[in-house]
């Protein structure tokens, strides 16, 4: 298994895991979130291709209700 | 609308009304959609937070907002720094919705005004980048030709401070930045009352972003729409030109004819 940190959080996943997969199992829809791994924002088409490395810094963002 | 007025157009995006509504501080998703049914705003705001990991049963505001149906506005409340608002503007796009960034970077807790450095350096960068930038700044005049110059799609003074409910404080400066501005000017924040969106509009700025004002009102849905009339009536009496404030009275019924 790889440590990781997913929004502050630390997890454990499968090593080769992918951003999509982890997306999938986090029941994440990819068009409502963004990523960014290690302060880098990770464009939607490379998910599927993106494998996640031990220490890896992971954000996933979404919208939430807000003004100002 | 009447015919004699056009729709706002900010590049080449048109907005059909000029109200832009928060999306912040309702008691449901359910609630949130009903006001904006009720302001006949086109444009939202929303926040760029965190999604939670551990708690997906949570329901998503886009499952209420439909992002066909209406442009989306994320801001950068809450962003301290030009980094930290640059990079919640990136990640906001990443998101494949939308180039357009309600850019804020806050300088102060308490007051929650800008830090305009900090605002004008994030402005710079961003629109480089290609975003559309709605810069949420001060009521100064200066700061507005600067953002403009730095190549803001529109400026956004604040009409006070967020959330506070007080009203235009400063008119005066409004006035002075619509004639010094050539953007759009949309003022956002610290509208109380439907009588505030109206003196906006009536100054001539050219749009009005609100949230607490409707959903912190007793009855939301009803306050979002005194919104739309009192946007819409502003923008009307503002292009109908009101009549001069005089000293003395005029009679309005003619003086010729009294009985005798």
């Amino acid at each position: 298994m790889i440590q990781v940190t997913i929004n502050g959080t630390r997890a454990e996943l499968q090593p080769g895991t992918h951003l999509s997969q982890l997306l999938e199992k986090l029941k994440m829809p990819p068009e409502r979130v963004a990523v960014e791994v290690n302060l880098s924002v990770i464009d939607k088409q490379k998910y599927s291709q993106f494998p996640i490395q031990e220490g890896d810094q992971i954000e996933i963002i979404g919208f939430v209700g807000g003004g100002n | 609308m009447t015919s004699q007025d056009g729709p706002l157009t900010v590049g080449n995006i048109e907005f059909r009304s000029r109200l832009i509504v928060g999306t912040g501080k309702y008691a449901s998703f359910e609630e949130t959609k009903k006001a904006i049914e009720a302001s006949g705003a086109d444009c939202v705001t929303v926040a760029v937070r965190r999604v939670n990991i551990l708690d997906r049963s949570k329901e998503n505001l886009l499952d209420y907002i439909d992002p066909k149906a209406y442009k989306i506005l994320p801001n950068t409340a809450g962003c301290y720094t030009a980094e930290e608002a640059i990079r919640t503007a990136r990640l906001a796009r990443s998101a494949g919705i939308s180039d357009l960034v309600k850019l804020e970077v806050i300088g102060d807790p308490k007051t929650l005004f800008p830090d305009n450095e900090a605002l004008l350096e994030a402005t710079r960068v961003l629109v480089k980048e290609g975003f559309i930038v709605f810069p949420y700044t001060n009521d100064d005049p200066i700061m507005a030709k600067k953002l403009q110059d730095a190549g803001a799609a529109v400026v956004m003074p604040l009409a006070a401070p967020i959330g506070s409910g007080l009203g235009i404080r400063n008119p005066y400066n409004i006035k002075i930045i619509l004639e010094t501005a050539s953007i759009p000017i949309i003022v956002d924040a610290g509208v109380g009352t439907a009588s505030d969106a109206a003196l906006a509009m009536e100054l001539g700025c050219d749009g009005v972003l609100m949230n607490t004002a409707i959903a912190g009102a007793k009855n939301p849905i009803q306050m979002a729409e005194a919104m739309n009339y009192a946007v819409r009536a502003g923008r009307l009496a503002y292009l109908a030109g009101r009549i001069p404030k005089k000293l003395y009275a005029q009679a309005s019924s003619p003086v010729e004819g009294m009985i005798e």
